[in-house]
C-alpha cells in the first residue's frame, strides 16, 4: 500500500516538473532575448533603432523601420491575396465540394501546409521571380513577388480554420436561409459565413502570424536590401530576414541589435496573440 | 421505374442563376478560387518533381559529401539524428505536461490558465526567434557551439506546443466513464492513467507526433544558427551538421547547384508527404 | 378555393419509403394541421411542399406536387418557390444580426432595397406576429438576445416579411412554454385570414384549438383527413380512434 502512494507522488511530481518544463522554455525564452536585445536598443536609443530609417552596421547605425515596414507590407501584401482566396476556397471546401473530390483535396491542402518553407522559397525563385521580372520588369527579386508567394502560403492555414469553423455554424442556419427564398450563394454568404465570423478572423490572424514570422522563403526572393521599401517591384527585407542575413559574420552591438530585431518581431507575435485571445473572448460573450 | 421529380438538373440551376446574377458572381468567385488553390498546389508539386526526379542519382545518396557528389545522405542522416533526438526530448515533455494538465490539474486552475497562455505564445513564435534563443542559450550560454544536440534542443522546444496540443485533445476524448469505472473498481491513479486513458488516447498523441517530425524535417531558419551548416555526418552530438532542409537553402546560397536542390527538393518533399498521410492514417484509427 | 393538390406522392431516403403514396388536397386560407406519432412522415411531407428535400443527399420524390395548379417540380424556380411557400422551423433560429435585419433578410433577397419600403415591411411583419409592440424600440439588439418565445415570433415574422402565400409551420410551439405557445396559436389564427397554413404539431388540443381541416399520418401514409371537428369526435378509422384518445402503442 505504501509503495503505491510513492509511486503515485513520484508520477505526480513527473508530470507537474513535465508542466514546469514548458512555462520555463516561455520564461527562459523571454529572459534570454529581453536581456541580450534590450541593452542594445538602449545604447541605440529606442527612438533610434525602431524609428531611424537607416541600416548600416559598418557606421554602427542600426534603424530597423526599414525591416519593420518590409515585414508590414509584405504582409498586408500576402493577406490581400490570401485571405479571398484561402476563405472563397473554404467555402468551396465545406460547401460546394463534391464527396468523392473532398479526400485529396483535403489531403493536398494538408501537404501544402506541411511543404517546408525553403522548398516554397526555392519554387518562388524559379517561377516567381521570373515571372515578375519578364511581366513588370525590375529584378523580380520584389515585394510582389514576395506577397503572392507568401500569400501562397498562408493559404492551407487560413482555409483549415475556416472550413472548420463555417462547418462548426448548424446546418439550420443555411436551411432558415434557403426557406426564405434565398439562394445557395446568398445563404452561405449572408448567413452562413458571417456566423462563423470569429472562426474566419481567427483564421486570418493566423495567416497574419505565420506571414509575419516567415524567414528562409522571403529571404530567397524579396531581394533583401536593407532600405526604405520603394515600391511594389523594388526589393525588401523583413525583420526576420534581417536577422538571417547577418547574423552570421555579426559582433557586439551589431549582434546586439539583431538580437533586438527578434524582440520586436518577439513582440508583433505577442500582439497577434492578444489578437486572438480577444477574438475567443469576443466569441464567448 | 419512373424518374424521381426533384432531380436538379444543370440547366435549370442555370435558369435559377440568370435571375440572379449576384449569386451567379459568387459561385464563379468560389469556383474561380478553388481552381486557384487547387491547380497552383498542381502546379508546385508537379514542377518539383519534373525538375527533380531526372535529377535524382545515386551520387546523392554517397556516404561523403563532397563538391562533385553533392551528395544529400548525410544532411539526411542529420535530420533522422536531429528529428529523433528532438522527439526524445520534447515527446515526453509534452505528453507529461498534458497528463498533468488534463488529468491532475483542476478547472480554472491559475497553472492551466498559464499554461494555455504559455502554448498559445509557443506556437505563435516565428522559428527564427527560437533560434535565435536557442544559439543564445544552447550554442553560447551552454558552450556547446554549433551542434546537432543545441540543433534538436531547440526544435524539441518548438515543437513542444503542438505535441501537448494534440496530446490534451486526444487526453480530452477520452469518455469520462472509463475513468470513472478504473476507478470504482479501486484502481489508482498512475494505474488508471497507463492502463485505461493512455491507450486510446494513442493514435491522436501519435498522430500529433508525426506532424512534429514533418515540422522538423522541414525547419530551416532556427537550424542554420544553432545546427550549423556542415554538410558532413558529424562525429559526434557536438559537431556541426546540417539537416536536408539547410541543405537544399545552402545548395540555394551557393548558387551552384541548382539541379541537386531540385533533388534535395523532392526527397523533403516525399518525407513530408509520408508524414502528413501517416498521421492521417493513424489519426483515422482513432475514430474507429 | 385549393392551394396545394398532390398526387400521388412517394418519398425515399435511399431505400426507405418514408411517404407511400399520397393524394391530398390543402385549402387556401384555412388552417391545416397533421398530426400523427413521431416519424410518421409529416415533416417529410412538409418539406415536398417548399422543396427542402432537395438537400437532402439520397432523397429521391415520386408523384406530382402543384400550387395553384402550377407543377412545382417542373421547371419552376426553386427560390421563387420558397418565397411563396415559406417555412417556420421547430427550433426558433434567428440569424446572429439585429432583429430589424433578420426580418428585412427576406425582402432584401427579393430585390427590396429602399429603406422606406423595408422600414415598412418590417413593421408590418412584426406586427402581424404581435412583436411589434414588446420590440420597436429595440430593432437594433441582437436578435439572440430574446427569449425563445419571442424567438419564434421573430422567425414567424422574417417568413411573412417575404410575403408568402403559405405558412409551413413544423412544431412550431413544441420547444416553448404555455404562455409563449398561446401567443403563437394567437397569431397563427390571425393569420389565416390571409395565408394558407399547414402546422405540424404533436399537442392534439392545439389541433383542435386552432386547425379547420386535420390529417392523421401513421407510416408515412395518411389514414383520414377531414374536418377537425369530424374528424376529432366521429373519426372514421379505428386507428384515429386510438390515436386520438391515447391508446396508440
Ligand atoms: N434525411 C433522412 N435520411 C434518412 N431517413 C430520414 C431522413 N429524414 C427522415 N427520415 C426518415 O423518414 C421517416 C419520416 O421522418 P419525418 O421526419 O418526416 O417524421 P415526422 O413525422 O416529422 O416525425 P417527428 O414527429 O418526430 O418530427 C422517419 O422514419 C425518418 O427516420
Ligand atoms: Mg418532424
Amino acid at each position: 500500500m505504501k509503495s503505491k502512494s510513492i509511486k503515485e507522488k513520484v508520477m505526480h511530481i513527473v508530470f507537474l516538473a513535465a508542466a514546469m518544463v514548458c512555462i520555463m522554455a516561455v520564461v527562459l525564452i523571454c529572459v534570454f532575448l529581453l536581456a541580450n536585445g534590450v541593452p542594445a536598443m538602449g545604447k541605440i536609443g529606442v527612438f533610434n533603432f525602431l524609428l531611424g530609417k537607416t541600416w548600416r552596421p559598418g557606421q554602427d547605425i542600426y534603424g530597423i523601420l526599414p525591416m519593420i515596414l518590409g515585414s508590414i507590407y509584405v504582409t498586408a501584401g500576402a493577406i490581400i491575396i490570401g485571405v479571398p482566396i484561402g476563405i472563397m476556397t473554404a467555402v468551396f471546401m465545406a460547401r460546394y465540394c463534391p464527396k468523392k473530390i473532398y479526400a485529396p483535396l483535403k489531403g493536398a491542402i494538408d501537404l501544402l501546409a506541411g511543404i517546408p518553407s525553403v522548398v516554397y522559397g526555392f519554387f518562388g525563385l524559379v517561377i516567381i521571380v521570373p515571372f515578375v521580372r519578364d511581366t513588370f520588369g525590375g529584378s523580380g527579386n520584389s515585394i510582389l513577388t514576395a506577397c503572392v508567394l507568401l500569400g501562397f502560403m498562408i493559404l492551407p492555414t487560413i482555409i483549415g480554420v475556416c472550413e472548420s469553423s463555417l462547418r462548426a455554424v448548424p446546418e439550420e442556419y443555411y436551411q432558415n436561409a434557403l426557406a426564405l427564398g434565398a439562394t445557395h450563394e446568398r445563404s452561405i454568404f449572408k448567413v452562413v459565413l458571417p456566423t462563423a465570423k470569429s472562426g474566419v478572423l481567427t483564421g486570418v490572424v493566423l495567416g497574419i502570424g505565420r506571414a509575419i514570422g516567415e524567414t528562409m522563403a522571403v529571404i530567397m526572393i524579396a531581394g533583401n536590401q536593407a532600405r526604405m521599401p520603394k515600391g511594389l517591384l523594388k526589393g525588401v527585407r523583413t525583420l526576420t530576414a534581417n536577422i538571417v542575413m547577418e547574423m552570421g559574420y555579426a559582433a557586439d552591438l551589431h549582434r546586439e541589435a539583431l538580437i533586438a530585431t527578434g524582440v520586436v518581431l518577439f513582440v508583433f507575435i505577442l500582439l497577434i496573440n492578444l489578437c486572438l485571445a480577444a477574438i475567443k473572448k469576443g466569441v464567448e460573450q | 421505374m419512373k424518374n424521381p421529380i426533384n432531380q436538379s438538373t444543370f440547366k435549370r440551376r442555370m435558369r435559377e442563376y440568370q435571375k440572379r446574377p449576384a449569386s451567379f458572381v459568387m459561385f464563379i468567385l468560389v469556383m474561380l478560387c478553388a481552381c486557384v488553390t487547387v491547380l497552383s498546389f498542381v502546379f508546385l508539386v508537379g514542377y518539383l518533381l519534373y525538375k527533380g526526379i531526372p535529377n535524382i542519382s545515386w551520387d546523392l545518396f554517397a556516404l561523403n559529401y563532397n563538391s562533385e557528389n553533392v551528395s544529400l545522405l548525410p544532411s539526411l542522416i542529420n535530420t533522422v539524428t536531429i528529428t529523433f533526438l528532438a522527439l526524445s526530448v520534447s515527446g515526453p515533455t509534452g505528453i507529461f505536461a498534458a497528463i498533468y494538465l488534463v488529468e491532475y490539474a483542476k478547472k480554472g486552475n491559475k497553472l492551466v490558465k498559464l499554461m494555455d497562455l504559455t502554448s498559445e505564445t509557443l506556437s505563435g513564435i516565428p522559428s527564427i526567434v527560437y533560434g535565435l534563443f536557442g544559439m543564445l542559450f544552447f550554442v553560447v550560454a551552454l558552450d556547446w557551439g554549433f551542434s546537432v544536440l543545441a540543433g534538436a534542443c531547440t526544435l524539441a522546444i518548438m515543437v513542444l506546443p503542438l505535441i501537448m496540443r494534440t496530446t490534451q485533445e486526444a487526453l480530452r476524448s477520452v469518455p469520462a466513464e472509463f475513468r470513472e469505472g478504473a476507478f470504482g473498481l479501486g484502481a489508482d491513479k498512475v494505474r488508471v492513467i497507463f492502463k485505461i486513458v493512455l491507450p486510446p488516447a494513442v493514435p491522436g498523441i501519435l498522430s500529433g507526433v508525426i506532424l512534429a517530425v514533418g515540422r522538423i524535417v522541414g525547419e530551416t531558419a532556427s537550424l542554420i544558427y544553432t545546427a550549423g551548416t556542415v554538410a558532413e555526418i558529424p562525429e559526434s552530438l557536438f559537431s556541426s551538421g546540417r539537416t536536408l532542409a539547410v541543405h537544399m537553402y545552402a545548395l540555394f546560397n551557393e548558387g551552384l547547384y541548382i539541379e541537386k536542390a531540385y533533388a534535395t527538393g523532392v526527397v523533403l518533399l516525399v518525407i513530408v508527404c509520408a508524414m502528413n498521410l501517416l498521421s492521417n492514417y493513424v489519426a483515422k484509427k482513432l475514430t474507429r | 378555393m385549393i392551394k396545394f393538390e398532390l398526387k400521388d406522392l412517394e418519398v425515399f431516403y435511399g431505400d426507405f419509403q418514408a411517404l407511400k403514396g399520397i393524394d391530398m388536397k390543402i385549402p387556401a386560407n384555412e388552417i391545416t394541421a397533421f398530426i400523427g406519432p413521431s416519424g410518421c412522415g409529416k415533416t417529410t411531407f412538409l418539406k415536398c411542399l417548399n422543396r427542402m428535400n432537395d438537400l437532402v443527399e439520397g432523397c429521391r420524390v415520386y408523384g406530382q406536387v402543384t400550387l395553384d395548379g402550377e407543377d412545382i417540380y417542373n421547371d419552376y424556380d426553386v427560390n421563387l418557390l420558397r418565397k411563396r411557400v415559406g417555412m417556420v422551423f421547430q427550433k426558433p433560429l434567428p440569424f446572429k444580426m439585429s432583429i430589424y435585419d433578420n426580418i428585412a433578410f427576406g425582402p432584401r433577397t427579393h430585390g427590396i432595397r429602399s429603406k422606406s419600403a423595408l422600414d415598412e415591411i418590417v413593421e408590418q411583419s412584426l406586427t402581424q406576429a404581435t412583436l411589434w409592440d414588446e420590440v420597436k424600440d429595440r430593432l437594433n439588439m441582437d436578435a439572440l438576445s430574446f427569449s425563445g418565445g419571442q424567438q419564434q415570433r421573430i422567425c414567424i415574422a422574417r417568413a411573412l416579411a417575404v410575403r408568402p402565400e403559405v405558412l409551413l409551420m413544423d412544431e412550431p410551439t413544441s420547444a416553448l412554454d404555455p404562455i409563449s405557445t398561446g401567443k403563437i396559436e394567437e397569431v397563427v389564427m390571425e393569420l389565416k385570414k390571409k395565408y394558407s397554413i399547414v402546422i405540424v404539431t404533436h399537442n392534439m388540443q392545439q389541433a383542435v384549438r386552432i386547425s379547420d381541416k386535420t390529417a392523421f399520418f401513421l407510416l408515412g401514409e395518411v389514414i383520414e383527413f377531414g374536418d377537425t371537428e369530424k374528424l376529432f369526435s366521429v373519426p372514421k378509422d379505428k386507428r384515429t380512434e386510438e390515436y386520438i384518445t391515447g391508446r396508440f402503442g
